[in-house]
């Protein structure tokens, strides 16, 4: 080995270069995040590739049609019952990130500023309902929602109301209120990071130049967290946008949302096609609204100066 | 900034800031023990001591951010007890200097303006005339990030100044820059606290900061006030050896009292002889014993066959370099440690070879006795 190296100069040289090419910070980083990039292509980019060409073509019974087409993009866009269930998508989702986001910025205040040395104890307790499954989690809010269910007979205890209303389950609020619980915890995180970062000498100097409580949070500590309240908003909002279990379970006829829309053509249906184009209209409308999100949370940040 | 005049701006006898028998505890913890203090109007007032005395302690309850466990403060004759520090008198410049990252220069300087609504440009007029104060004139747009460690520190102080306080707090303002940078500072900063005439109360461990800036000072130890005085009595006539410690080098010579009368003490020392010298108004007998300070650089090296009328002799045992000075260390006979001197090197201090046997001249009036 040493006596080839040395009798052959050439080789040495391509060793060298080949060494300093596998010495590049490039060449390092892309060597380590490989095995990842690797698997997101084959599970994420190549399966949306074939949705999206499904979206061009046409089921005929057991066949499909590879010619290209529109079609599909026309009832998905046109078709009442799409574009009703893709509103109502957009309007729980939205409903579900903003209530979240309202409901999860206190927690995350009280834990990041009154928080003391119980810091790592609350945010651990507030990861205890993510011990159980999903399916159960709305499971529970089937119990405490349901004509039976612990809110109805709490309020008839009470004397509030005569007969259990039916109006708590099985409809949009039902929905909305049991992804609100479900996706807390991914609100709370990042809000409670972002304000971790907020130096506190800020709030003192907000304080010292005469600002109240209130006015110092609106002038610094909110617009200081907004990045933490960005990524809450589109970490809630994009998976819920399609999200299949919760109107399935609590949802009842007027909870129906897109994702079950998507799945009834790709499962009873039969009709790969016009679920792929439903699947990706919906994704393109989500970045628009993530993308309409961030612009209009930051333009509410510069307002706030 | 625009030149100043070289008189010294008189102030009022008014007393601006009274702490009276102020103590903070925490738990058994007192990081202020029963502190008393008044501060005038107009004056630029130093709080000096080293880390943990309790300096910051006192200036974030002045300002509001903490209150005393006893004991009352009060600002321009207005106590200030239970008053938030939002509406308080008092703008503070803070270490890190807080400036808002999400604004640029002039919406960081006009943040406490906004609230006030002023009308017709008044605001704008304002935050000009305080950028300029600390020469930052044309840096408005600037983000907080886009500026050096000694603009921001400029930021800070417009945005306190442009609020027109009674009181104006630094805590450690210059501890942050470089040193040349730093002694820029203080100088603009006394000049500036002249031209505006407000209050100053300088947070600082720096001996030399105080004692460049300030008209008095307070040196704390340990949450105690140990003497508050201007910045050459301070220097000149340290009350214990503590303070005489901080505030550069003194040499320690140990001394018994002869004689005490109202005003002066006669003592007997082994180095110096028998010295008459002026008795502190705080000196507080203990014993016969005391102890006599003098500073370094008022003991002078007595050349060839120059005499003086109060001299000592003694031997070089180690001589150090520090540019247009030198430190020589001279063994006395009697005393227990060696004299540690201060000579300019312009006659030469700095070729006098260890060993040599030297006189040393010195004033009486330099010796300072001090309570141990």
């Amino acid at each position: 080995m040493t006596a080839t190296a040395e009798g052959s100069p050439p080789l040495r040289m391509t060793r060298a270069r080949r060494n300093a090419l596998l010495q590049s910070e490039p060449v390092q980083g892309l060597a380590l995040i490989s095995p990842t990039l690797v698997y997101a292509l084959i599970l994420l980019v190549l399966p949306i590739l074939v949705v999206i060409a499904h979206s061009f073509w046409t089921q005929h019974y057991l066949t499909i049609d590879r010619s290209f087409t529109l079609e599909n993009y026309r009832i998905a866009l046109t078709e009442p019952i799409y574009r009703d269930l893709l509103w109502r998508s957009l309007y729980i989702s939205l409903t579900v990130s903003l209530l979240t986001v309202l409901l999860a910025y206190p927690i995350a205040y009280f834990i990041s500023f009154h928080g003391g040395r119980h810091k790592s104890l609350w945010l651990f307790l507030i990861t205890i309902p993510f011990w159980t499954s999903y399916l159960l989690r709305v499971m529970s809010w089937k119990v405490i929602l349901g004509y039976n269910g612990v809110l109805n007979s709490g309020l008839m205890g009470l004397g509030i109301i005569d007969e259990p209303s039916t109006a708590l389950l099985y409809n949009s609020s039902a929905v909305i209120i049991t992804l609100t619980h479900a996706w807390a915890a991914f609100a709370i995180l990042p809000i409670f990071v972002s304000l971790e970062k907020v130096d506190r000498t800020l709030v003192e100097a907000a304080k010292d130049l005469g600002d109240g409580p209130l006015r110092s949070f609106l002038r610094v500590t909110l617009p200081l967290s907004a990045p933490g309240v960005i990524s809450a908003a589109l970490i809630v909002m994009i998976p819920t946008v399609g999200d299949y279990v919760t109107p399935k379970l609590v949802g009842g006829k007027d909870g129906v949302m897109i994702a079950n829309a998507i799945q009834a053509q790709f499962g009873k249906a039969s009709n790969w096609p016009l679920g792929a184009a439903l699947s990706v209209t919906t994704m393109v409308i989500v970045t628009l609204m993530a993308g309409a999100t961030v612009l209009i949370i930051r333009a509410l940040q510069r307002l706030a100066r | 900034m625009p030149e100043q005049p070289q008189t010294e701006r008189p102030q009022s006898d008014r007393p601006m800031i009274e702490i009276r028998n102020v103590t903070r505890s925490y738990g058994a913890f007192k990081a202020l023990d029963d502190a008393s203090l008044t501060i005038k109007e107009g004056e630029f007032f130093s709080l000096l001591g080293p880390s943990g005395c309790g300096k910051t302690t006192l200036l974030r309850m002045i300002a509001g951010f903490d209150n005393p466990t006893s004991g009352s403060i009060s600002v321009g004759g207005q106590p200030m007890e239970g008053i938030p520090a939002n509406r308080r008198p008092t703008n503070m410049v803070f270490q890190s200097y807080a400036i808002f990252p999400h604004l640029n220069v002039e919406q960081n300087v006009a943040y406490g303006l906004k609230r006030l609504k002023l009308q017709g440009g008044e605001e704008k007029r304002r935050v000009e005339e305080a950028l300029a104060q600390v020469s930052l004139t044309g840096l408005g747009k600037r983000l907080a990030t886009e500026l050096s460690g000694g603009q921001r520190q400029r930021v800070a102080l417009a945005r306190a100044l442009v609020m027109r306080p009674k009181v104006l707090l630094l805590d450690e303002p210059l501890s942050a820059l470089d040193k040349k940078l730093r002694e820029q500072m203080q100088v603009e900063l006394r000049r500036l606290q002249q031209a505006v005439g407000i209050t100053f109360v300088l947070v600082t461990h720096d001996q030399y900061e105080a004692l460049a800036m300030s008209d008095r000072i307070a040196v704390m130890f340990g949450g105690r006030i140990a003497q508050v005085a201007s910045p050459k009595e301070i220097y000149q006539r340290p009350v214990n050896r503590q303070v005489a410690d901080f505030l550069g080098g003194m040499n320690f010579v140990k001394a018994e009292i002869v004689e005490e009368n109202g005003a002066s003490l006669v003592v007997d020392t082994l180095g110096f002889g028998r010295v008459k010298t002026d008795k502190p108004k705080t000196f507080v007998r203990n014993g016969a014993a005391a102890t006599l300070g003098i500073r370094p650089e008022r003991l002078r090296v007595l050349w060839d066959n120059a005499t003086a009328k109060f001299e000592v002799a003694g031997k070089v045992v180690e001589r150090h370099y520090f540019g247009e000075i030198t430190h020589l260390i001279v063994e006395i006979p009697g005393l227990e440690k060696p004299l540690s001197v201060t000579e300019t090197n312009d006659f030469g201090a700095d070729d006098i070879p260890v060993g040599t046997s030297i006189r040393l001249a010195y004033d009486p009036e330099a010796l300072v006795a001090m309570a141990d």
